[in-house]
């Protein structure tokens, strides 16, 4: 958890901290009660909730159903009986959908980078006409709420018969991402300092060696940062998935099936707690691993939403 | 389809588009130097394309259909965007977005801001800081998911126990248990607590780090000056992260109009609590009513503007400072 600490070094210069003193820094703590008061009441608040239902997931189906998770701690029972049951039992059957995640995710990050990297290149450091009328254009994308292309974009994958395969979800999610990466990258690649692409152009390397040796390796945190970023916002998404891929076909995500789930067994808590820890259990490990990638993104400025 | 067939797709879906790029960077490095034009075109046109066939044609054909009706054969001007403003149902689903994106940012914002004033610079602070930024990596179904168990109602019957946390708390007091997702508009309200759940996180991250880059001189100036605790936090602290809150809140708000997952999970928009987006997704997708779904996701697209150009106009001036 202590990986929040980094933060700070996300960005030079806006950590207005070394001036403080170690000792002055020990010194100061929550000083007034009202001021931890109120700090422990949000944090309890945040905690709370995922931590009921967390406890729940590995409660007995018949104690979920009939008494509240409080309950547990007079009488401790615990099962990973749920978790079995929703991941393979023939109801629910989520272990497929975790595949299926899997397969949209991926290249739905791989995909947008890739082409995200190259026009970024071209908009930071190659010279044509309408360059800048067009990173304008590209930029100002990012606002436009997906909801107003999904329709005829589903068209378009019904009449070209790709319809029920992964490829509407791969190219709605790579398109949709497109504006926010290049610019998030062509932002980093445009800090790379001119003298040392100068000397490259010097010692006689063309635009592809430049890309490849120099602004590759220099700004791969930036696209670390887009991937957690594009990663996140794919896994977790309902709206495209439901639209390209319905909730229970044979390439619906997680979070369509369990979306369904709710509506159709809302009540069948101890499927819904186990299944929904099942969809976080990846992104909270992703998240948790990278991130100061990812704050490094937020940071950035993003519109997305 | 079984696993290994899936993932043979996913490995040859990357394959190809690594193909793609090797391709076009290996006929660019061919071309003879100075040509920039061919170079660049090489670079951006696959990403243009995408852009172009996958959101700029779809958005322009979407604006077009807003004006036919719901099969989009009959032209039918503005009725559908008449009919948003006449029928009952739709009104609600309007007014519903403007509690909506008049409560969750600010609330969102505020919630941040004081979290990350309250933990800078203390011993736990990445701790804490963790606790609230968690529900950020979740998906917005399974915060509903999470939320849902919270607002749970079992009926007032001898020998049935709440299972949900917030009924439980009722009881405890002496209350009745309530049915909170039939009870509109308390019900948008707390659909909306949802969506600051998970957007305090957001705020505080960005709130906190425009705060540790406030310079050390103002700060001691205000110490000079008497300013301690909430004096401090009104006249320093405020002013100073201005920009970021401006960042911050336009960026929820925006957000906030497009989020569709959280009233689709936990009602799917009945009971009063459907908003544009899940409206939009409503109209389209199930009832097949594609003139007036196509003209909610234009109202959607119209609604972001102006938010869009303030962020725009503040950024502005504060470059100009």
């Amino acid at each position: 958890m202590s990986a929040v600490q980094s933060t700070p070094e996300t960005r030079e210069g806006w950590d207005g901290t070394e001036t403080v003193s170690p000792s002055a820094r020990a010194r100061k703590r929550l000083s007034s009660p009202g001021a931890s008061t109120a700090a422990i009441i949000i944090a309890v608040l945040w905690t709370l909730p995922t931590f009921g239902l967390f406890l729940s997931s590995f409660r007995p189906e018949e104690e979920i159903k009939n008494n509240g998770w409080w309950n547990w701690f007079t009488d401790p029972q615990l099962t990973l009986e749920n978790y079995r049951e929703v991941l393979f039992g023939s109801r629910t059957e989520l272990s497929t959908y975790v595949i299926n995640s899997v397969a949209i995710t991926v290249p739905s990050v791989v995909i947008p980078v890739s082409l995200a990297l190259l026009a970024a290149y071209a908009f930071a450091w190659m010279k044509f006409p309408f360059r800048d009328t067009l990173f304008v254009a590209v930029f100002a994308l990012q606002i436009v709420p997906i909801q107003i292309a999904l329709v005829p974009l589903l068209q378009i994958f019904v009449d070209v018969g790709l319809n029920g395969t992964f490829w509407p979800l791969w190219i709605a999610h790579s398109t949709f991402a497109l504006p926010l990466a290049v610019y998030l990258l062509h932002n980093f690649m445009r800090d790379i300092p001119v003298e040392l692409i100068e000397a490259a152009r010097v010692d006689g390397a063309g635009h592809v060696k430049i890309f490849g040796t120099i602004m590759l390796p220099l700004i791969m945190p930036a696209i670390a940062a887009f991937c957690v970023f594009q990663f996140l916002w794919v896994w977790n998404d309902l709206l495209v998935a439901l639209t390209f891929a319905g909730s229970t076909s044979d390439v619906a995500p997680l979070t369509a099936r369990i979306a369904e789930l709710v509506g159709t067994r809302g009540t069948e808590w101890h499927l819904l707690s186990a299944g929904a820890f099942v969809a976080m259990i990846i992104p909270v490990l992703v998240f948790l691993t990278l991130q100061r990638f990812f704050v490094r993104g937020l940071l950035a400025g993003s519109v997305k939403g | 389809m079984d696993t290994a067939e899936k993932l043979i797709q996913m490995v040859l879906a990357i394959a190809l588009f690594a193909g793609a790029m090797g391709l076009i960077l290996m006929l660019v490095g061919r071309v003879r130097r100075r040509a920039d034009i061919v170079q660049a075109f090489a670079f951006i046109v696959p990403a243009i394309l995408l852009l172009a066939i996958g959101l700029i044609y779809p958005a322009l054909r979407t604006a077009y259909q807003s004006f036919f009706d719901r099969t989009t054969e009959a032209f039918v001007g503005l009725a559908n965007y008449q009919a948003m403003f006449e029928r009952d149902d739709l009104l609600i689903v309007l007014r519903n977005t403007l509690f909506w994106v008049l409560v969750a940012p600010v609330t969102a914002t505020v919630i941040g801001l004081i979290y990350a004033v309250l933990v800078d610079r203390t011993r736990f602070e990445a701790f804490a800081k963790a606790l609230i930024f968690m529900p950020m990596a979740i998906s917005l179904v399974g915060a509903s998911v999470i939320w849902k168990f919270v607002y749970a109602h079992r009926p007032d019957q001898q020998g049935i126990e709440q299972i949900g946390v917030l009924n439980q708390i009722l009881v405890w007091l002496g209350f009745e248990p309530q049915q909170f997702m039939l009870n509109a508009p308390l019900n948008t309200f707390l659909l909306i607590a949802i969506l600051i759940w998970v957007q305090a996180g957001f705020a505080m991250t960005v709130l906190s780090a425009a705060i540790k880059a406030i310079p050390q001189d103002i700060v001691e100036a205000g110490r000079l000056d008497g300013l301690y605790g909430v004096k401090m936090f009104r006249y320093v602290t405020v002013p100073s992260i201005r920009p970021a809150l401006i960042v911050v809140l336009t960026t929820i708000s925006i957000a906030t109009l497009k989020v569709f997952d959280i009233v689709r999970t936990m009602t799917g928009g009945q009971f009063e609590t459907s908003i544009v987006a899940n409206e939009f997704y409503t109209q389209s997708l199930v009832r097949g009513n594609y003139g007036l779904g196509a003209a909610l996701a234009m109202v959607l697209f119209v609604m972001v503007i102006p938010i869009v150009i303030y962020n725009v106009r503040q950024m502005r001036k504060a470059d100009i400072r």
